[in-house]
């Protein structure tokens, strides 16, 4: 089928096995694969019918692609964007898109001299409320916004693990790269870079090698002070949640995933559906549906958003791209740098898990 | 299948609406004690059908309804499985291949073939999935469970990657082993009718998001509709209200004017609730579900 975009998706992972399934139920995508470790490529390729490589360079020469979507360690992202914009590929890559933010920087120059649609996965942009919350700022709904708390919690590391990519540090594990990165990325989005990062702390609860949880302040020039606070330890949350909320002269504002609510003490011209006092609109008013649905409108809905730019010959894509995310990028390594500068505390003594607490693999005998 | 179905998602801080909701509900039903009660009243209101994803806590219902055979014999699970995000967990901690063989019993043939590290032939991945629906449905043992479900994350990643050779697996396993009908969670009923039926699973019970405002009905609110008047399918709608978006009774006389549905799911966090959905469904859906004769308000 010639009139469709043939699009590999690299590394079979967590989030690339679900990129890899959106992608390939795309109507005008034809999907390829890519994995280096054998279990999904031996299962998948024995049973459906697209076509997997295990070797990457020879994917780029050999499969005839129009782009990919790379999925695997973040550690590995460089070298694999810029062997596929070297080889002239439209990229989408997933977060956080650098653990070097001046070769974020030397990439997104490259695909922007190329003229290739470059995208990163922050797919908090794409959810319903948060996107509302930009909107409700750039019209200036709040007045001048002074206060701002980014959070996000979630059960990620709730004793010591098994050692993986993600436990390694210089791998691009850690709370901070793979948690305090999606707050972090939308503070970017809404007030852009800050101009001092101070108080930062990462610390390990659980974990030998990298941080569990990530305290810090963000400054930005003629804007607010964000307080950017983030633990992936707290087992009391589901899954992970993120929550922005700030206060401005004119009210106050927040979100979450699920909805967005506004205090308003006088109403805004051209927010005619929003009054004085408060207002919250939920994710069933602030949701377009997407094509194929597997965890989320707003991952369907960024991969549908850099197939379209692709197919339609597009330069670049409308949300999140590596300029973006370099800056994102950037703020990590400063709230590295920051919390490096500083003294050292003595770290609070971890508890041993709670015995009563631990259940068997199966949660029944 | 019953025409109301009473669905879990409050008992376990899932509300697609808040998330200070959310939490509320599962403070509320952390104890066993509160979900009986709320099961209680729904069972006594009529609605026996209780369908629930295989949770480690409904281990706990299951344990007392096998305590009180008697009290619950008409009650009726519809086991929903797997539940997804203690496997995400297991993949966050173990990897792939290692959060699988963890939930293989140990010593057994799969998990001995997982930890081999072999090239795995597809009556091995057919097996890993018995062995794997047969872990999930242990806590349902000595208990009705007339229709076994997939969950949605599950069903629509396989569907998206087009692996649906599970579908078959898990139809043909769940008729002959447990004497039962195989049913789908999904949010994207269009595309997976197609694919069942490509499988030759026919007439097919789909469980999905069917609302007046098309929220979350991936393909969209006239794609369904087409499948619904068009094709051979038994559905279950769910999210009817659209997470509260849509007034009850505009939500549920909507619904009866859809064809082919044959069960309306939902959730509720108090008797009155239950009653007043139910009394919906017997004015517009004639559903006829009374209340039963003993400890029925």
């Amino acid at each position: 089928m010639s009139n469709r975009i043939k699009i590999a998706v690299v590394g079979l992972g967590k989030m690339g096995l679900s990129h890899f399934s959106m992608v390939n139920a795309h109507p005008d995508v034809e999907a390829v694969a890519c994995d280096t470790s054998g279990f999904w490529v031996d299962v998948l390729s024995k049973n459906t019918k697209a076509s997997y490589y295990k070797d990457y360079t020879k994917m780029l020469d050999e499969a005839g692609l129009d782009a990919v979507v790379i999925a695997t360690p973040s550690r590995a992202h460089d070298p694999m964007v810029r062997a596929a914009l070297e080889k002239g590929l439209h990229v989408f890559c997933e977060k956080p898109f650098s653990l070097n933010w001046e070769e974020a920087l030397r990439l997104a120059d490259m695909a922007e001299d190329k003229g290739l649609v470059n995208q990163v996965g922050y797919h908090y942009r794409y959810v319903g409320a948060f996107r509302e919350m930009k909107r409700l700022l750039d019209a200036g709904a709040i007045g001048t916004v002074t206060h701002v708390l980014a959070e996000a919690y979630g059960p990620v590391v709730l004793r010591e693990n098994k050692k993986s990519w993600r436990t390694q540090k210089s791998e691009g594990g850690g709370c901070l790269y793979d948690y305090a990165a999606h707050p972090l990325n939308l503070l970017n989005w809404y007030f852009g870079e800050p101009a001092r990062v101070s108080g930062s702390v990462l610390n390990s609860i659980y974990s030998k090698d990298i941080d569990d949880e990530v305290f810090s302040t963000l400054q930005f020039d003629g804007g607010p002070t964000a307080q950017l606070t983030v633990n992936w330890s707290d087992e009391s949350h589901r899954k992970m949640t993120t929550r922005i909320s700030m206060i401005g002269t004119n009210g106050r504002l927040y979100a979450d995933r699920q909805e967005c609510q506004l205090y308003l003490r006088q109403p805004i011209e051209g927010l005619e559906d929003y009054i004085k006092g408060w207002n919250v609109k939920y994710t069933t008013e602030l949701t377009e549906n997407a094509w194929f649905y597997l965890r989320g409108e707003e991952y369907s809905n960024q991969l549908d958003d850099f197939i379209c730019a692709v197919r339609d010959g597009k330069s670049a894509s409308p949300e999140n791209s590596f300029r973006s995310a370099a800056m994102t990028d950037k703020c990590i390594a400063l709230i590295q740098a920051d919390h490096e500068a500083a003294a050292e505390v003595l770290k609070p003594k971890i508890a041993a898990e709670p015995t009563a607490s631990k259940r068997g693999w199966f949660g029944r005998k | 299948m019953d025409p109301l179905l009473f669905g879990d998602n409050q008992f376990f801080g899932i509300n697609h609406m808040s998330e200070e909701k959310a939490r509320n509900q599962a403070m509320r039903f952390q104890d066993v004690s509160a979900i009986m009660e709320l099961l209680d009243a729904a069972y006594d209101e009529g609605v026996r059908t209780f369908m629930c994803t295989t949770h480690d806590r409904v281990v706990e219902i299951c344990d007392v309804m096998r305590a009180n055979p008697e009290r619950y014999k008409d009650f009726i699970f519809y086991p929903c499985m797997p539940y997804a995000h203690k496997y995400a967990n297991a993949v966050t901690d173990h990897g792939m291949v290692g959060a699988l063989t963890h939930f293989m019993p140990e010593g057994g043939f799969m998990s001995t073939i997982m930890k081999s590290g072999k090239v795995l032939a597809s009556k091995d991945v057919e097996g890993i999935a018995e062995v794997l629906i047969d872990v999930e449905m242990k806590m349902f043992k000595g208990l009705n469970t007339p229709v076994i479900f997939m969950q949605n994350v599950f069903v629509d990643l396989l569907l998206g990657l087009g692996f649906t050779k599970v579908f078959r697996t898990f139809h043909d396993h769940v008729i002959k082993t447990y004497n039962a009908e195989p049913g789908f969670i999904t949010m994207n009923t269009p595309m997976l009718h197609a694919a069942l039926e490509e499988e030759g699973i026919m007439n097919p019970i789909i469980c999905s998001n069917i609302n007046k405002i098309g929220f979350r009905m991936s393909g969209g609110l006239d794609a369904y509709l087409h499948t619904l008047k068009t094709k051979q399918i038994r559905a279950i709608a769910m999210s009817v209200l659209a997470s509260g978006a849509i007034p009850p009774e505009e939500a549920i006389s909507w619904l009866s004017e859809q064809p082919n549905i044959q069960s309306l799911l939902f959730g509720a966090s108090s008797r009155r609730n239950i009653i007043s959905t139910r009394n919906l469904a017997n004015k517009y859906m004639n559903a006829n579900v009374q209340p039963r004769m003993e400890g029925a308000s």
